[in-house]
């Protein structure tokens, strides 16, 4: 067995040394009823065998690189440079746990240190976390710590928020015992947050861009919430859309829960992805998830510590802030050496190519007989109405193959003709020239 | 004449008519280590004897000050605030946490004084 | 012109004490902030000028500039590699993190993980296009219903602590589902802290149940704390002591008595994986960390990934989303829409369906040991222990007798009058090349050190590591030692830091020099 170093010569000699029989003698203490007979899985097997049986399993996918692709809703699909995948693989920071003895962890607590500050640049807040589960697991935690600032119990959810992160928000909601009134998709873009606040009113929570693509100045929406004393939580699901647009926390927010995905992480079917929260200084001890500080050392170095830990489980138990314990460590660590290879520049014209595509793509299906954009504004991600049932065309183009967006009746009901799609700079004249043509011939 | 008085909690209150000062005792701050963070009641909070009333942090751990009577904050020490080291420096004196006007001065009855309090902190040994 | 002698001294890196111009030290090397390394106009990207288009950005183009810096390719190369070369890692040496399973994490793993048809594969694709990544999930489902005789698993949870949300979660849908409202949930008091932390997010009143002299659950304590007040018992077993729980099945039973649910945190699954299904030991809950027991990369601190395999009475509150067999192939079910089998659901935990990318590796990890090596890994990882403890026991003090299970836990008795502490201790082993066992836990010890040698050391690795510690219990009675050990660790990066001035003044970001003291220079 190739990753056990024990020889049977060496189990009994360690045996001798314990003084016990058997290594079964060892697990004395199981009930005798609860002592397993062979239990009935496959034997064990080499790399050449496991990796025989799993490339085909991925074989029977189709991979996103490998058709043209439009698909967004959460996930995108970008580009990342191949030094950011062997840097992960350094087994210093692949096998590595918890800085928990930072004397012996510099490298991680460096890396999450820079993170947090790329963090805040990025949503133009003031101090991040050193990151959470997912961009879904994120809101929810931020609608659970505006609920801790304000002391209230209820929160405002535009229809517009991606229904995933709605319905994990709702899922909290019912097992903590708070209220997170969730407003319908409004694909005509009526919504009126703003007339919901009250004085009990925990937080507004909004998508920018929205699901649907749509770009909002929520600076009206800010005040609305501070006049209530009510937080306004923005929620970014491609966050490469903020190296193009004014960045939250110049908008108002108090709270920006993201999904980090978009830099340094591939799709991966959905994860494991990077949740990114950042706020004001002033609420940073009812923040969840770990944070890193400066410090000096005994010799008067600067260094880094896990710090604020007292908000966290393992010392306050049930009353901590989170029952959160890992965060996104590895995944963290892809956005943060993506995100500096892309530096200012990098980022903002990455930003600038993945607007152009969308723009350029929603000038073509917009010509498309029977097919209406939705969006006035969009970053790289926009919903066209089309005249037949969205769904039923998706899977109708991915047999060509063409991956052509995400039908919004995959998530709600009453919304069939709408198709959200997206375009990274990862799509090609080509793919669109396919996409158009599919289109076209489908709604013939 | 002023009386202190000692919960089993380990925080302290002295008396001067029928306002309370609470602070926690030296034995307490020596058993958090250094004290990085103090969260005080708001003044005009009604606190209740026993029930939760400040937090105090050191690196390590997290502790709630208990209030040791019932009745309302009337003032808040903002110095520990500012500057928490002041709670391992002077917890009897100066790092008072916040002062309350008893509701029900016969509260203080079953506490400690400065000697039972000493033998209950040896008993913990 | 340069001024090189600034550049030497730019970021301070030498301290006071520096034997080195540079702070450098041979192969440490000291690392400014890519934010003190940036320039303007440097990138670490070639991109295409974007396609000539029209701004649809409503307005609310970026005005003012982010703030990141500039840099190039072998810059960024040798910035992350130098950072590495700052970490202890399991691939360079033994990491004996008590109920952490710090385990060698196989590189097939990786590979299998990044093939282009689980790695670039999006998770709303059309079902057609991803019946492989459902093969696998339901394969991985098949595997740990098997191992663990429960009749089924969510396996959307990212992590350990988020699979007891969701154990928590279907626990009080199942209670609420049958009109039974309960408050209370037990757990033990060496249990982890993330136990009371889902407890009390999740509504409940958390009471703690005392430990016995043996360190295992006090049975009679429990029994009269249980009543119809109680919804749930959360237990570690093998506990966070490293000792097998021997009153479980009576455990089990005194909670079903009472009509409450019994929730184990499956942490250390890994001591008895292959041996034990946890169906048999009476359990109606129990989330696996993918990270621990099937070695998916712990990667500094995350991601995980914490299915949750459920009892009959549990399996209809699931979370969403699930894998299907339908008459065409797989199909995801994502909805409570009111068809079969949905009605009971929690709901959704996370953004998709969980952690594919551990999946993979988890799942690459099972078929390599197979059945029998599984076993092998318990029996090597228990073995590993107890060599361990039996290498150590009269040099350290164990807190309890008999054979342990995958970790062996001492107390700071053996330190007693010595002035040296459990964390000192710790500190010197960082000078002998390893990294410190799990420290101040549980908290039903004083001073603990809680070992895990996991089963893929060898002898020789385990042989050499006692020797050093009894080196180290050795030198804690001579004179001087408190001193001596208070210093260390000497030879790290970085020695002791100053944690109290971290959390006094948070300083949580950079910010770039105030000018004015640039102007004043």
């Amino acid at each position: 067995m190739r990753y056990l170093p024990l020889t049977e010569a060496d189990r009994r000699d360690m045996l001798a040394v314990i003084g016990a029989p058997s290594v079964d003698a060892l697990f004395r203490d199981v009930p005798e009823t609860a002592r397993a007979a062979d239990i009935d899985l496959p034997p064990h097997q080499g790399e050449l065998e496991v990796e025989r049986a799993l490339s085909a399993m991925a074989a029977k996918n189709v991979a996103a690189g490998s058709v043209p692709f439009f698909l967004g809703g959460g996930a995108y699909r970008h580009h990342v440079p191949a030094s950011v995948d062997h840097l992960i693989q350094r087994g210093e920071f692949l096998t590595s746990y918890t800085p928990y003895q930072p004397e012996v962890t510099q490298g991680t607590l460096q890396y999450l240190f820079e993170f947090q500050t790329q963090v805040a640049l990025l949503t133009g807040m003031e101090v991040a976390n050193a990151s959470l589960y997912d961009g879904a697991t994120a809101t929810a935690e931020a609608v659970a710590m505006a609920n801790r600032v304000t002391g209230r119990r209820r929160s405002v959810l535009s229809g517009g928020l991606h229904p995933h992160y709605r319905e994990v928000v709702d899922t909290l909601a019912r097992f903590v015992g708070f209220r997170a009134d969730a407003q319908p998709l409004d694909p005509d873009g009526g919504e009126d947050l703003a007339a919901l606040i009250d004085g009990g009113t925990s937080c507004v929570v909004v998508q920018y861009p929205d699901f649907l693509g749509r770009v909002r100045d929520l600076r009206p929406l800010a005040e609305a919430c501070h006049a209530k004393g009510a937080l306004l939580l923005v929620v970014v699901t491609e966050i490469v859309s903020l190296g193009a647009l004014t960045p939250p926390g110049e908008m108002g927010a108090d709270i920006v829960a993201a999904e980090g995905q978009s830099i340094g992480n591939g799709l991966n079917f959905g994860g494991p992805y990077v949740g990114l929260f950042a706020t004001r200084d002033r609420f940073v001890r009812q923040m969840p998830g770990r944070l890193v500080g400066q410090t000096t050392d005994a010799e008067g170095r600067r260094g880094w510590v896990l710090t604020l830990s007292t908000r966290e489980q393992h010392i306050r138990r049930e009353k901590a802030t989170s029952n959160i314990c890992t965060n996104s460590g590895l995944c963290t660590l892809a956005f943060t050496i993506h995100l500096s290879l892309l530096g200012e520049d990098g980022l903002t014209q990455l930003a600038a190519i993945n607007h152009a595509k969308a723009v350029q793509l929603a000038g073509r299906l917009a010509a498309i007989p029977g097919v209406t954009v939705l969006n006035d504004s969009f970053f790289n991600e926009f919903t066209v109405r089309l005249p037949k049932p969205a769904a039923a065309i998706v899977d109708r183009l991915a047999e060509r193959p063409i991956i052509a967006g995400v039908p919004v009746s995959r998530f709600l009901a009453g919304h069939d003709d709408l198709l959200v799609v997206a375009a990274t700079e990862t799509v090609t004249d080509a793919d669109m020239d396919a996409l158009v043509t599919a289109l076209e011939e489908s709604l013939r | 004449m002023s009386a202190i008085k000692f919960t089993e909690d380990h925080e302290w209150i002295r008396v001067e008519g029928d306002v309370g000062t609470v602070g926690i005792t030296d034995f307490a701050q020596n058993q958090l280590g250094d004290v990085v963070f103090v969260e005080l009641p708001a003044v005009g909070r009604r606190v209740t004897k026993g029930g939760d009333a400040a937090v105090v942090e050191s690196v390590k751990a997290a502790s709630e000050v208990y209030a040791p009577v019932t009745g309302e904050v009337i003032e808040i020490n903002q110095a520990i605030v500012d500057e928490p080291a002041k709670v391992n420096a002077e917890p009897m004196a100066g790092a008072w946490f916040f002062k309350v006007r008893l509701a029900n001065p016969s509260e203080l009855d079953g506490m400690m004084d400065e000697a039972g309090y000493a033998a209950f902190v040896d008993g913990q040994h | 012109m340069s001024d090189w002698s600034k550049a030497v001294s730019r970021f301070q890196a030498a301290g006071p004490g520096s034997e080195t111009t540079s702070g450098n030290r041979g192969l440490q090397i000291e690392e400014p902030l890519i934010f003190e390394q940036g320039a303007d106009g440097r990138t670490g990207v070639d991109l295409p000028a974007p396609p000539a288009a029209a701004d649809r950005l409503g307005g609310l183009g970026r005005k003012g500039a982010i703030g990141l810096p500039g840099l190039s390719e072998p810059q960024v190369v040798r910035h992350y590699t130098r950072l590495s070369q700052k970490n202890f890692a399991i691939d360079s040496g033994l990491y004996p993190l008590g109920s952490c399973t710090m385990k060698h994490n196989p590189r097939l793993n990786e590979r299998m993980a990044r093939l282009p048809g689980f790695g670039d594969l999006h998770p709303l694709q059309p079902e057609s296009t991803i019946q492989g990544a459902l093969e696998l999930m339901d394969q991985l489902a098949t595997w740990l219903k098997t191992l663990t005789g429960m009749p089924a698993v969510a396996l959307s949870p990212a992590a350990g602590a988020h699979g007891e949300l969701c154990g928590i979660m279907t626990i009080r849908a199942a209670l609420e589902a049958r009109g039974d409202m309960r408050q209370r949930i037990l757990v033990p008091e060496s249990a982890h802290g993330t136990n009371p932390a889902t407890a009390a997010a999740c509504g409940y009143a958390v009471e703690s149940i005392p430990a016995n002299a043996r360190g295992r659950v006090d049975l009679a304590a429990l029994k009269a704390k249980l009543d119809g007040g109680v919804a749930a018992i959360m237990l570690t077993n093998p506990n966070t002591c490293g000792l097998f729980e021997s009153e479980i099945v009576e455990i089990a039973e005194a909670v079903h008595k009472a009509g409450a649910f019994f929730y184990c945190d499956g942490a250390n699954f890994n001591a008895i994986v292959g041996r034990v299904r946890p169906a048999d030991l009476g359990i109606d809950c129990m989330h696996i960390n993918l990270h621990k027991t099937f070695s998916t990369p712990h990667g500094g601190g995350g991601p995980g990934s914490g299915p949750v395999v459920l009892a009959e009475a549990l399996a209809p509150h699931a979370p969403l989303p699930w894998v299907v067999h339908g008459p065409d192939g797989f199909r995801l079910v994502e909805h409570a829409d009111g068809a079969s089998g949905t009605s009971g659901t929690i709901g959704r935990l996370k953004g998709f369906h969980g952690q594919m990318g551990m999946f993979v590796r988890a799942l690459a990890y099972m078929m390599s040991h197979g059945g029998d090596g599984l076993r092998q890994v318990a029996n090597d990882a228990v073995l590993n222990a107890n060599y361990l403890m039996a290498g150590l026991k009269d040099v350290l003090t164990a807190s309890f007798e008999g054979p342990c299970m995958h970790e062996a836990l001492f107390d700071d008795r053996f330190l007693k009058d010595t002035g040296v502490t459990t964390l000192d201790f710790a500190k010197a082993m960082i000078d002998e090349g390893y990294h410190p066992m799990t420290m101040y836990f549980p908290l039903v010890v004083h001073g603990a050190l809680l070992m895990e040698p996991t089963e893929t050391e060898s002898k020789d690795s385990l042989d050499q590591f006692i020797g050093v510690i009894r080196a180290l219990a050795e030198r804690t009675r001579q004179p001087g030692a408190a001193e001596w050990f208070h210093e260390a660790p000497r030879y790290t990066p970085r020695r002791r830091l100053d944690e109290t001035a971290a959390a006094r003044k948070p300083m949580l970001r950079w910010r770039p020099p105030v000018a004015t003291a640039e102007a004043a220079e």
